[in-house]
């Protein structure tokens, strides 16, 4: 399903003195089958932008279409909750949202809001439980028993029960470990590859843009500031750090060679390994001098 | 959802009213709301409409944002208006239409007691638009300071208080934060049958008291670890002073009070 | 070395109530006055415990604490508190005041400062962590980074010679959690304060000037930030991170170019790389 935002404004609080711009003009493409990452600073607007792919907000201007509903200001809209199936959304600290006395009936919650019977949401539970890598018997737990990290599992698996066509991620790493967050970046770019599970990711860190989006938006003072593959992107990182955002340790480490040794590489290196082999051919070459 | 009250919020500014020392705000708001009652004809009442209006204009809360605040509140004056209107049945009849019939009587009565309601509701929000709810609790914490001799335990009531009122925006941020959660996750809060509506207020209820009590026991622990161990030997670092300007406002708080009594009938 | 050994721990061990296991066993190690030792460890290894217990938050069954070479015990918590500032994980959960001034002047009125001089010091603290424009905001209207600085003011404002920082910058975004680091190294250099820092955070720990690795409740290892890294995969195997430096200089060996060691800072390695290879 393909989402696409077009020329979108939103004001918080409109027409009343509290009344603020959070975004404004912002247009973005997000078609079936991308891995995309909005980045920005807190503030930045990219927040908004993510309440506004499954309706949770209704844009102030423009409009905003996901697959083929058409979602403006002045329009009623009914049905919201077709949109909101095939859109899921993982907050920011997920975990907050569970209530459920076992882990199991939490997880049913999403499926069967959207009309599934419960034995098909239990035959889900059990297999979005596996996905996010805990075991079956944890289903009859209470989620308020579980670790910091398991409930955070646990509330992801909720979302992805719901069998979404696209799912978005709003810092889904937050406060984990730096294991558990590789562990969950891992898992949502399997299931993206896997099953073309449309995956939008908002994040602060350009390290997890730039291993797995396919596609980044920067969001800067609720405006679109930049788009394009993290290619592109990081191609100038001199622009983002500018803007006071981060670089992908190894863009800056590159640039810092770029700049000792007065060359330029070829190409913009994204990870560790390309970068080794840059750097060892270039070592290569410099040596024969 | 949340963000839309506006009833009682501070307004910050720099009025007279605003500097007044909140204990003598808080001394005029409970001696206002007894000598409403000396009112009883249209002198009187005019009197204390006069004052209220005077009261207004010193705060320099702009007029329009009092009323767009009252709204909520004026249906219930309008109610109290209409119930005299309506069961009062003294006086020179004014109007009949079938079983429906108006007197004097119900008219002055309605008119008289839905104004001195309303002045109340209007006095009390100049109180909260002009004085910040740490400042109230400050005011009653010393106020009610004499109840210590006999063991009323005003430090941890005023301490408590004020923990709330820090903590009511974030909790409505929280609200705010798991209903679109679980709105995302299919659940619908504003529309279907009342049924439905009450049950979905559990997914956001549960949630909601689990992180407080887990706020609540961080903070307590923050708390402890920044040296707090209950109201003896604490020093305060907000001070309340009591200045010129507070006790001429109750000086003429006093006068009205005088002239009501004069004219009353 | 002769420096000053402020905190002694001695073989402590700790559980809590209701639980089965130790959260803490046997766990020695002495704090030098003066020096920024970041305490590292998976989720669940014992490191928030452990600055729970330095505080008197908690009280260990067996081993003792001394602070200034005073034991930690009921009775002398409440003096080695003013001594050890903490600065929380969640920003809001620990912001007490409904003002940024009321916030700060907290711990003082706790303490039973006299005004005149809670003033000055509410105002000297508020500047020292650059939120002093902030005075009389409200916490709902700060950013993460912002309440986290409120926190330090609080601690400083107390005059501590030791600040804790649990996780403090695990809940800020990169911006804010710079701006926390840097006010805080800036506490240690002008005003001799010793630094610890609980924390998964790297960058964090590679410039800290000694670290301590916890696993499942127990020391794994201590040493400087390039003894700990030289550990390599052994910090994977504990959930742990490598820092890209680390990495990148270990990559490059294995393509054949010879590095004198592994580097933890990437201008180094960088130097290192242009002097050594390039420039002939």
């Amino acid at each position: 399903m393909d989402i696409s935002l077009q020329k979108v404004e939103y004001r918080y609080q409109a027409k009343t003195p509290f009344e603020r711009l959070a975004i404004k003009d912002v247009s973005i493409n997000i078609p079936s089958g991308t891995f995309l990452a909005i980045i920005g600073h807190t503030g930045s607007g990219k927040s908004t932008v993510l309440q506004h792919l499954n309706a949770l907000l209704k844009p102030t201007a423009g409009k905003v279409v996901i697959g083929d509903k058409e979602v403006t200001a002045d329009k009623k809209q009914k049905n919201l909750k077709e949109v909101r199936q095939k859109v899921g959304i993982v907050f920011q600290f997920p975990e907050h949202q569970l209530f459920e006395e076992t882990v199991e009936k939490d997880i049913c919650f999403g499926p069967m809001n959207f009309g599934v019977t419960m034995e098909e949401a239990q035959r889900r539970a059990k297999v979005a439980i596996k996905q996010v890598g805990l075991s079956e018997e944890i289903l009859s737990k209470s989620p308020f028993d579980l670790s910091g990290g398991q409930m955070r599992r646990v509330a992801i698996a909720g979302v992805l029960a719901m069998e979404p066509d696209v799912i978005v991620l709003d810092e889904p790493t937050a406060g984990l470990d730096p294991r558990g967050r590789k562990e969950i970046m891992d898992m949502f770019h399997a299931l993206h590859i896997e099953r073309k599970l449309s995956t939008v990711l908002v994040t602060h860190s350009m390290e997890d843009a730039s291993k797995y989006a396919d596609h980044i938006v920067i969001m800067q003072n609720g405006e679109v500031y930049k788009k394009g593959t993290p290619e592109e992107i990081f191609t100038s990182p001199e622009d983002l750090m500018q803007l006071g955002l981060d670089v992908p340790e190894v863009v800056r480490f590159q640039q810092k060679i770029e700049e000792t040794f007065h060359i330029k590489f070829s190409q913009t290196c994204l990870t560790v390994e390309m970068l080794t082999k840059e750097i060892a051919s270039l070592l290569k070459g410099g040596g024969q001098k | 959802m949340m963000e839309k009250m506006i009833f009682g919020r501070y307004v910050p500014a720099q009025s007279l009213i605003h500097r007044m020392d909140p204990r003598s705000k808080l001394v005029i708001i409970f001696l206002f709301v007894c000598i409403v009652f000396i009112a009883n004809n249209s002198l009187t009442y005019g009197l204390l409409a006069i004052y209220t209006l005077v009261m207004i204009s010193l705060s320099k809360v702009p007029f329009r944002f009092i009323i767009s605040g009252l709204k909520p509140v004026l249906w219930l004056v309008l109610f109290t208006l209409l119930l005299h209107l309506f069961l009062t049945k003294e006086g020179e009849l004014l109007f009949q239409a079938g079983w429906f019939s108006i007197y004097e009587e119900g008219l002055r009565q309605g008119i008289f007691i839905s104004l001195r309601f309303f002045l109340l509701i209007l006095m009390t929000s100049i109180l909260t638009l002009t004085t910040t709810p740490i400042e109230i609790t400050d005011g009653l914490e010393n106020l009610l300071h004499p109840l210590n001799k006999v063991k009323f335990p005003v430090h941890e009531l005023a301490l408590m208080m004020s923990i709330s009122l820090r903590f009511i925006p974030t909790l409505m941020q929280e609200t705010d934060k798991i209903m679109k959660a679980q709105t995302a996750r299919g659940v619908d809060f504003s529309s279907g049958p009342i049924k439905d509506r009450v049950k979905a207020i559990i997914p956001l209820l549960i949630p909601l008291f689990v992180n407080s009590f887990k706020r609540a026991e961080e903070l307590a622990t923050a708390m402890e670890a920044r040296g707090y161990r209950g109201g003896e030997g604490r020093t305060k670092y907000r001070q309340l002073s009591w200045g010129i300007k507070d006790t001429s406002m109750l000086v003429f708080l006093g006068i009205l009070t005088a002239l009501l009594v004069l004219f009353r009938t | 070395m002769s420096k000053e050994k402020l905190v002694q721990l001695d073989n402590i061990s700790f559980q809590y109530a209701l639980e089965t296991g130790f959260a803490l066993r046997n766990v020695s190690f002495d704090i030098y006055e003066g020096e920024w030792l970041a305490l590292v460890g998976h989720n669940g290894s014992g490191k928030s415990t452990l600055a729970k217990l330095l505080n008197g938050l908690h009280f260990p069954q067996e081993g003792s604490i001394k602070v200034n070479g005073m034991l930690l015990t009921e009775e002398s918590v409440w003096e080695i508190r003013k001594k050890i500032g903490m600065v929380f994980q969640n920003p809001d959960n620990q912001f007490v005041g409904t003002t940024v001034k009321d916030d700060v002047a907290f711990g003082l009125e706790n303490n039973g400062i006299v005004r005149e001089e809670m003033l000055e010091r509410v105002k000297y603290s508020l500047e020292k962590v650059k939120m002093a424009q902030f005075l009389d905001q409200e916490p709902h209207h700060l950013s993460g980074g912002q309440k986290q600085r409120v926190a330090i003011a609080g601690v400083i404002a107390l005059r501590p010679s030791i600040i804790i920082l649990d996780e403090a910058t695990s809940m800020l975004d990169p911006r804010g959690r710079e701006e926390v680091l840097e006010t805080v190294r800036e506490l240690k250099e002008n005003h001799h304060m010793t630094v610890i820092s609980i924390t998964h955070d790297l960058e964090e720990a590679v410039k800290a000037d000694r670290i301590i690795v916890m696993n499942k409740g127990e020391l794994y290892r201590e040493g400087s930030p390039k003894e700990i890294f030289q550990l390599d995969e052994e910090l994977v195997q504990l959930s742990l991170d490598i820092p890209f430096p680390v990495k990148l200089s270990k990559l490059l060996k294995e393509q054949g170019v010879s590095l004198s060691r592994h580097f933890l800072s990437e201008e180094e390695l960088v130097a290192e790389l242009w002097t050594s290879h390039y420039k002939k």
